[in-house]
């Protein structure tokens, strides 16, 4: 039997391609991160654009900054933040929250985001992903999805993992896919907090039946939860906050660490 | 100075943020004779080489662009302008360089787009790969890749498939990678290409 493309995918030298990046995310509201962070001396802790350019000069290949701005007319501030933010850090970003129609991620590209990620608003209008895809091309395009575990299945959650919706979250991701997701962003709600690892297996699962990249979210407690990811489930990013924020993981360290596991990095 | 078609293909505050970076100055081309004020050029680009195309013919700058012996830097997309044929939009382009833009899909068994940080392998001694460690990595995101030509190929990358991650012919220069967000060392790429 003929394999198929995602089996040859998986089955692929790990050290074929890309190097497997590792993104930093930051919560940012009202243009201000608002989780603590003291990985580092910081003339100011709640600016993004500060911790931004800290976490490019330690290596970090991409960041995600998820905007949590309540209100429509803060949503100004974010705009002034992306842009300092672009003209600050020579890697690339992108930002999710608050996108719900073209024009909202017509500014954010036009101020120099790379990618949008979209969650609730896609589940709610799935049209919308087709609509941002043929607006902007599919590299533009993150689908971020929350997913729990209850009996057996996996289901795709809202609002940040509060609301559960009856959609399987492997059908959602597929559907994501076919409609112009350049890339998903998946979060295990039930490993996000945690620290005790990422949920490899989902993650392996869902890699199999994708052809577009994968970022692997929640549940990032040690660096041997980033080899394992990489290693078991050949996801092509993994992302975590708290662990970096604290200092709990250094990224040089992290980097190190998966270089001698023989996974490519830059 | 730098002169930087104005042509609507895609946005540019991340080319024009990164030349603020590197202390470069900058303005935009939105006509020929805006072409002589400035002694290097850039074409950008991102999104949809067909569309590119068409909007570029649009601005009627593509025979002066032919035209001209000043050093010339397209990126991402702005480097498959230069090349004859891409299989986006079965589109017909500049054909500064007589080479093919081809589909990754059918061609490696990777995902596509290619997205991330990459090797890029210089083929020889060149002033645009200058001051950059051998095999530095750089940031690409592109769906369509200028096929490997022992004649253009400035430097390659390896994605399932050895293909041309930077071309030259006489003074027109592409990379297929985006400068503008590949770190320390895209920013030295820019600057070399100023002293080109």
């Amino acid at each position: 039997m003929e394999s198929s493309l995602a089996d040859q995918l998986l089955n692929a030298d790990i050290n074929a391609g890309v190097a497997k990046r590792i993104i930093p995310c930051l919560d940012v509201k009202d243009g201000r991160t608002v989780k603590g962070i003291n990985f580092v001396d910081l003339r100011d802790a709640g600016d993004p654009v500060e911790l931004a350019w800290q976490y490019s000069a330690q290596g970090a290949d991409e960041l995600v900054f998820l905007d949590i701005t309540a209100t429509h007319e803060k949503r100004k501030t974010t705009v002034e933040m992306v842009k300092a933010v672009a003209r600050n850090v020579n890697i690339p970003f992108t930002i999710g929250g608050g996108i719900h129609e073209v024009a909202d991620a017509e500014i954010l590209l036009h101020s120099g985001a790379d990618k949008i990620s979209i969650n609730s608003a896609a589940v709610k209008n799935p049209a919308l992903i087709n609509t941002l895809a043929n607006a902007f091309g599919i590299q533009f395009v993150v689908v971020a999805v929350d997913t729990k575990h209850i009996d057996g299945k996996n289901y795709v959650h809202l609002n940040g993992g509060r609301i559960k919706t009856d959609i399987l979250t492997e059908e959602w991701i597929k559907e994501a896919e076919s409609r112009g997701a350049g890339e998903i962003l998946l979060t295990s709600m039930d490993h996000d907090g945690t620290k005790n690892g990422f949920d490899c297996t989902l993650l392996k699962k869902i890699n199999q039946s994708l052809t577009i990249p994968l970022i692997a979210s929640g549940g990032a407690g040690s660096k041997q939860h980033f080899t394992d990811v990489f290693l078991e489930a050949n996801v092509d990013a993994a992302l975590a906050a708290s662990v970096f924020h604290y200092g709990e993981i250094l990224i040089p360290d992290l980097k190190d660490s998966l270089r001698a596991s023989g996974i490519k990095i830059r | 100075m730098i002169g930087i078609i104005n042509y609507g293909a895609g946005n540019i505050f991340s080319l024009t943020a990164a030349l603020d970076r590197i202390g470069i100055e900058y303005a935009m081309i939105n006509e020929e004779g805006d072409m002589e004020n400035y002694s290097h050029i850039i074409i950008p680009g991102v999104g949809h080489a067909g569309a590119a195309m068409q909007k570029l013919k649009a601005t009627g700058l593509t025979s002066s662009i032919k035209k001209l012996e000043k050093p010339v830097l397209g990126i991402c997309v702005g480097m498959q302008l230069l090349t004859r044929h891409s299989e986006e939009g079965d589109a017909h382009l500049l054909n500064v360089m007589d080479i093919e833009t081809l589909h990754f899909a059918n061609r490696v068994n990777l995902k596509v787009p290619h997205m991330g940080w990459n090797k890029v392998s210089p083929m020889q001694n060149s002033k645009l790969f200058q001051n950059i460690e051998k095999d530095a990595y750089f940031y690409f995101v592109h769906s369509y890749f200028i096929e490997y030509n022992p004649t253009f190929t400035l430097a390659y990358t390896d994605y399932g498939i050895k293909y041309s991650s930077a071309i030259q012919y006489n003074n027109f220069y592409g990379v297929q990678f985006h400068p503008e967000k590949s770190g320390k060392a895209g920013e030295q790429l820019l600057k070399n290409f100023c002293t080109i």
